[in-house]
């Protein structure tokens, strides 16, 4: 029998998104916080760089100038409206994490210092300009670790180490989640009002990742097992720096601090693909230069497969002072002296564009139509609201996750307290427990491991950076392989304590459903825009994909794919340069 | 390169107390501890448990003992370890399995020191941000790298003998505010540090320091806490 709690929110997931909702909720509602890790673990703690907003406390700036930047990274697929609620919000977003304590960099005159970021512009696209706020290359461990600060504060309550195994509905409204409480292998239901996802990415499907081994997709995965849809799985960015082998991030306020990129003939080849902006380009146009070069032969080492990140013209205390720890990841895991030699990278899979269609509350969306689920949200890079549409800014996915978890926090408060509990789901933890027995009795003549790792390699070659109809076509029947092996594997540690085996099996599912949502969605679309490139397809097509896709899982056969159009605004597409 | 192995392994359902087990992977030099534990666990033997995520050293899942020290696995390469490379779970903790310890007794320290700004509330919000000049902000910069990992407060020997020790952890992440400009709450904080399990228990022993794989001076920093409840002074 499983444990049964009540509460009128409960939100999913301890990130940034997760624990800024919280504290919304918290202040309003009777809430509890489930996450698969201890909160201070979350991955929002990696995030370096920094957060950008137009506070123009170094340079002149304005938010207006912000949301163009956005939408035109975005490869006009973010939606406007959401855009301009971002970039708006964002100046007393940052003000707001500097009142709970977050110890931001300061200028000589003590207010929040700003660096430049990728993308980020002075009136829309004339040149840089410095509008990320930051804490050396920390800012998002600062984020995190003052977030969690104020939920201690405010006493919110945490169920650490509980897995989300299944949402509950009834007759269309979400009532509650199913969770696996690790330390003890027992079921919980969280019956609730209203629930909110904020479980985070779904990287380890690539075989060279900056993301978390925890980051397997959970949340969209369940929600995508309960038949509801999920936005843009298609577009997947790879940021251009990741080190070599490993993947492991550095941040682009390396280069916004004046590193360049370069190729085995030391040629800043950035200068050829963004004229104007050059290392600063976006993220997408970046990290395909890098591709290119590498196919084109100029790629450096002995297996000319990597490039180089130059900071040995920028000033030493630059580099010891405002980015230490990712001189320190090169130094550790290279031997590489970023301060006197060039630091191998590649692109590593980084962020999910595409996830969990919301509204701007967080509010999640039922179907294309813009039919809403009662009583459930979502929030940070699980979710899609769109803000980052085809392509991601960098620094705005801190900032997404403070904008959004705090609207998806006060708009489900405001729900729960106006809305009655309902009542639960007849047998709601039995499909559960069948599911785990299952996986516990299975044939057991396949390995979870190279199922993990074939999915990784087949991800990383065929689905990446540069995608064909024919890469796509073979990764899907490497997909369908793999779901067809994984039905034949099984949990082999039978102890209740701690079972990571099991945690880890269950991981796996949610990676093969996003690999399959992914490509599917990837397949579909006949154009380039933003981090989906086709090389069989280069050029944008406004007039017929001007739109966001949703998936949907079917009972039987291949995930179903509508779409939904882009809410425009002050910007019509034009051809994106840099 | 064959990479040899010699963990401390305990099952709580089926063992009455921790073992060792031997172990062989191959790995570069260059992979992590925490790869070749993966190795053991995806292709030895599934049942072995630990906690990891980020594997390069700032969510603080993969704190253990190393050849005898603490480290996080993840920050630890293979070619600068002894053969065979003997892993046990962090001390002072109690023990749950293979390298799972409980945490909580750890959180529940660091808690203790309210470890969240505080401010005078009734006064008015500030309308932009508080101005805290570079040499203000300098002055904490060290402890709030702390990712709350526990290498250090499971290094310190007081905290072996006295579990009601807040412990080096707790110490630093209460500096992180003492020495913070614009925090007001340094004497309430200063009060429960100066009691019997504050930080006046700490006898300088600097393995917390060397266990640090933020590179923290932990020792400086409970020094520095110590003089300011003496003195009155941050």
């Amino acid at each position: 029998m499983a444990q049964v709690h009540e509460y009128d929110s409960v939100i999913v997931g301890a990130g940034g998104a997760g624990l800024r909702a919280a504290l919304e909720a918290g202040k309003r509602v009777k809430t509890a916080v489930v996450s698969k890790l201890y909160p201070t673990r979350s991955h929002t703690g990696a995030a370096q760089g920094g957060m950008c907003a137009a506070l123009a406390n170094v340079e002149d700036d304005s938010w207006e100038w912000h949301a163009f930047d956005t939408v035109k990274g975005s490869d006009f697929l973010a939606d406007q409206d959401a855009v301009d609620i971002m970039c708006n919000e964002a100046v007393a977003s940052v003000l707001e994490l500097e009142r709970m304590g977050l110890p931001f960099n300061r200028t000589p005159e003590g207010k929040i210092d700003q660096r430049r970021f990728g993308g980020h512009t002075r009136d829309h696209g004339e040149a840089p300009v410095k509008r990320a706020c930051y804490a050396a290359d920390r800012t998002g461990h600062m984020i995190l670790q003052t977030l969690y600060q104020q939920c201690n504060k405010y006493g919110v309550e945490f169920y650490d180490e509980f897995f989300v195994l299944d949402l509950l509905m009834v007759d269309g409204h979400c009532s509650g989640i199913v969770a696996y409480e690790i330390a003890t292998g027992e079921l919980h239901i969280f019956h609730a009002k209203a629930v909110l996802f904020a479980t985070g990415g779904y990287g380890k499907m690539f075989k060279i990742t900056s993301n978390a081994h925890t980051l397997t997709g959970d949340g969209p995965g369940v929600v995508y097992r309960k038949g509801l849809p999920l936005e843009d799985m298609e577009f997947f960015q790879f940021h251009p720096t990741g080190l070599y082998r490993l993947g492991i991030l550095l941040s682009e306020a390396a280069r916004g601090e004046g590193a360049i990129l370069r190729n085995a003939d030391g040629e800043r080849f950035m200068e050829r693909y963004a004229p104007t902006i050059k290392d600063l380009a976006p993220r997408d146009i970046v990290s395909r230069a890098e591709f290119f070069e590498i196919k084109e032969g100029r790629g450096a080492g002995p297996d000319k497969d990597y490039l180089l990140l130059d900071l040995t013209d920028v000033d030493p205390e630059v580099v010891e002072k405002k980015l230490p720890d990712i001189t320190e990841f090169a130094r550790t895991y290279l031997d590489v002296d970023p301060l006197k030699e060039g630091v191998p990278i590649v692109p590593t899979a980084h962020y999910a564009m595409g996830g969990i269609p919301t509204d701007v509350n967080g509010q999640v969306l039922a179907n294309h139509n813009g039919d809403l689920v009662p009583g459930f949200y979502a929030a940070g890079e699980c979710a899609c609201v769109s803000v980052h549409g085809a392509n991601r800014l960098g620094t705005n996915s801190l900032l997404d996750i403070v904008v959004f978890g705090r609207r998806g926090g006060i708009a489900m408060a405001e729900y729960a307290s106006t809305h009655k509990l309902l009542k639960l789901p007849e047998d709601t933890e039995r499909s559960v427990q069948q599911w785990l027995a299952a996986i516990c009795d299975g044939p057991g003549e396949e390995s979870t491991y190279e199922i993990r790792s074939t999915l990784q390699e087949e991800m990383m070659d065929k689905a990446s950076v540069l995608r064909t109809d024919e890469s796509l076509s073979e990764a899907l029947e490497a997909i369908d392989k793999l779901r067809d092996r994984f039905t034949r594997t099984r949990v082999k540690d039978t102890c209740k304590i701690f079972n990571t085996e099991l945690v880890e099996h269950i991981e796996l599912g949610y990676l093969l459903d996003m690999a399959q949502a992914l490509v599917v969605s990837a397949k579909a679309r006949t154009e380039s825009r933003g981090g989906h490139y086709r090389e069989d397809h280069q050029m944008r097509e406004d007039d017929h994909w001007l739109k966001h896709s949703f998936i949907t899982k079917v009972p039987e056969g291949l995930p179903q794919l509508a779409y939904k159009d882009v809410v425009m605004g002050r910007y019509e597409p034009v051809e994106r340069k840099y | 390169m064959d990479v040899k192995l010699r963990l401390l392994r305990f099952n709580p359902e089926s063992d009455d107390k921790p073992h060792f087990e031997n172990y062989e992977v191959e790995a570069d030099p260059m992979d992590r501890l925490l790869d070749c534990l993966h190795l053991v666990k995806w292709q030895k033997d599934s049942s072995l448990a630990l906690r990891r995520s980020c594997a390069h050293g700032v969510c603080g899942s993969d704190a253990m003992v190393v050849n005898g020290v603490n480290a996080l696995a993840c920050k630890v390469l293979i070619k600068d370890l002894e053969q065979p490379i003997v892993v046990e779970p962090i001390r002072g903790l109690p023990l749950i399995r293979d390298f799972i310890v409980d945490m909580e007794p750890f959180f529940a320290g660091y808690r203790a020191v309210k470890p969240w700004l505080i401010v005078d509330e009734s006064q008015h919000e500030p309308e932009r941000e508080r101005l805290q000049s570079p040499k203000e902000r300098e002055r904490f910069d060290d402890t709030t790298k702390c990712i709350l990992c526990a290498a250090c407060t499971t290094s310190c020997p007081i905290f072996w003998s006295d579990e009601e020790y807040v412990g080096p952890a707790a110490i630093v992440n209460a500096h992180r505010f003492i020495f913070d400009s614009r925090d007001q709450g340094s004497r309430e904080r200063l009060e429960i540090l100066s009691q019997r399990d504050g930080v006046f228990k700490c006898r300088t022993a600097f393995n917390c320091t060397a266990a640090c794989p933020r590179g923290i001076k932990v020792t400086q920093a409970i020094q520095e806490v110590k003089r300011a409840a003496l003195f009155q002074s941050f």
